[in-house]
């Protein structure tokens, strides 16, 4: 078979855009990175923590320094970046309508298509949610890690899954103190290692606990906090008053799915994985058999699974278009399932796991 | 979930909880040399200890999400695992009369430095006693996570973790 000479389009320049990009440039695949930001890197530069995972998944470095290893493979390999790009719309067989700089409109006739959109994180609506000093936890890591602005003093977190408590652990880093962190569930969401290197600096954990609302003049001066019983209901007579100026929103993320529904492809919910995502098979392609998925779109996982995720969607894409052997397809395809089943393992992973089988199931049978 | 109650709840694992795990040395343990202390009891996939131990004390072993397993009679305290962990979940500790030593994992401002009087914490974040600092180690290979030695009472060895912020 020859070679196809027309590029793969990778959207996205996060942790599974980049290693899907630098799969199909290893094969000898042309291939276009575009991403709307003007970095690369996508959520990689505001990780400032050491990786978990092993050696193969880069444990111990942090995040930042993964982002600055991928950004140096891809300009060795001489990859197409193309950034302030936004991917709006797909034409037929599979054109992709982008615009530069917000003024430039072009179409790149694509042989294949890597969706890697990731995610955005959900919102929290509650009496004063509009007031200044209301974000979401990812606004406050790039305000702290990439701005190096401390967006205020005192913090209150919602949400205790790995996002909160890492975000809470960074923003005392950058001179805040968290005041509590807060959660709905009985018991806390993130990593134990996480919440117990919190906890010994002093900031407090409330399980079955909401956020009733946040009050103050021009900005937030503080917040009233109450318990919820099991179906979520607000106590009577159990409110607590926080003086915080800032109040971080970690409360989960949904996939990022829109250019995926542009482009036709079949959706699922799962809510263990954040939503509806496109449904993909283990190749990670979906129901459209020239475009993929790969990272936080196909289920909200974390940078070290959407790095393998996105080798494994360049990988087949590679050698769909003849740019490499069946048995190097395999063999490097059976790698990289080897190293993502490890981080799909035990408490945490596990449910991720058989939500992936169950999305898994459903693009194998499409 | 039923042995990691303080865990999912307060934060911090109780000292039951530890023990249960069997990471954590005994008194009598301490009284003889220093040892590795893993606060580490959950199955997440991770291990940067394992691969960091020059004498092979500690496993994980496949599936990566083991508990690590400590061989205290191969571990020479040297602390390559102390920045290693990337969820800051080892300490060194010893008992030397009526002293005892704690070395931890800090990644916070201002850098503590050797003399300086600090306060003490328990797991939950309260102050247990004074300390003082006797090194801070700030090898490349550590990261950026610097490596402090603090002395304090004996009476507190089971309980401290850390310093006050």
């Amino acid at each position: 078979m020859q070679p196809s000479s027309k590029p793969t389009v990778v959207i996205g320049a996060g942790p599974a855009g980049l290693c899907a990009a630098i799969e199909l440039k290893k094969a000898g695949a042309p291939v276009i990175l575009m991403d709307e930001n003007a970095k690369p890197g996508g959520q990689l530069f505001k990780q400032i923590h050491k990786f978990f995972g092993s050696k193969e998944h880069k444990a111990g470095v942090r995040g930042f320094d993964i982002g600055n290893e991928l950004l140096a493979e891809s300009l060795q390999l001489g990859i197409d970046v193309r950034l302030n790009t936004e991917v709006v719309g797909f034409g037929k067989d599979h054109k992709v309508w982008a615009v530069e700089n917000r003024s430039r409109s072009y179409i790149v006739d694509a042989d294949r298509i890597i969706i890697a959109a990731g995610a955005t994180e959900n919102s929290l609506s509650f009496e004063g949610w509009t007031l200044p000093g209301v974000m979401t936890a990812g606004c406050a890591q790039t305000l702290i890690n990439v701005h190096r602005v401390l967006p205020g003093k005192s913090v209150l977190m919602v949400g205790s899954g790995n996002v909160g408590v890492i975000v809470a652990y960074q923003l005392m880093q950058a001179g805040a103190d968290v005041a509590a962190i807060i959660e709905a569930a009985p018991n806390l969401g993130g990593y134990g290692v996480h919440t117990a290197k919190i906890r010994r600096a002093g900031v407090p954990f409330f399980t079955s606990t909401t956020i009733i609302k946040a009050e103050g003049k021009e900005s937030v001066e503080r917040a009233v906090i109450a318990n919820i019983d099991s179906r979520f209901v607000p106590i009577a007579d159990t409110e607590k008053v926080l003086e915080v100026d800032t109040i971080c929103i970690a409360v989960g993320l949904t996939p990022s799915i829109e250019l995926a529904s542009l482009a036709g492809c079949k959706m699922m919910y799962v809510s263990e994985l954040g939503g509806n995502m496109p449904i993909h098979n283990e190749y990670m392609q979906t129901t459209d058999g020239s475009i993929y998925v790969a990272g936080d779109i196909a289920g909200i996982e974390e940078a070290s699974t959407a790095m393998e995720e996105g080798r494994l969607a360049g990988i087949h894409a590679a050698w769909s278009m003849g740019y490499m052997s069946a048995k190097e397809m395999q063999s490097k395809t059976e790698q990289t399932r080897e190293r993502l089943g490890a981080l799909r393992q035990g408490i945490y992973g596990f449910k991720r796991y058989t939500a992936k089988e169950r999305v898994v199931q459903r693009g194998m049978t499409k | 979930m039923n042995d990691r109650i303080s865990l999912k709840i307060n934060g911090a694992p109780s000292l039951e909880e530890l023990q249960k795990a069997g990471m954590l040395p005994t008194i009598e343990e301490l009284e003889k040399k220093a040892c590795v202390c893993i606060e580490c009891i959950e199955e997440i996939p991770c291990n940067p200890c394992e691969t960091s131990c020059p004498q092979n004390a500690i496993t994980i072993g496949y599936p990566i999400t083991n508990l690590p397993v400590i061989d205290r009679e191969k571990c020479t305290a040297c602390g390559l695992c102390i920045p290693a962990c990337p969820g800051l979940a080892i300490t060194i500790k010893s008992i030397q009369g009526d002293r005892a030593r704690i070395r931890f994992p800090w990644e916070y401002l201002p850098m503590p430095v050797r003399g300086d009087k600090v306060k003490m914490v328990d797991r939950m974040g309260q102050v247990l006693c004074d300390g003082i600092i006797i090194a801070a180690q700030t090898a490349v290979r550590n990261n950026k996570t610097v490596v402090l030695t603090a002395e304090f009472p004996r009476q507190f060895i089971e309980e401290i973790i850390s310093i006050r912020r």
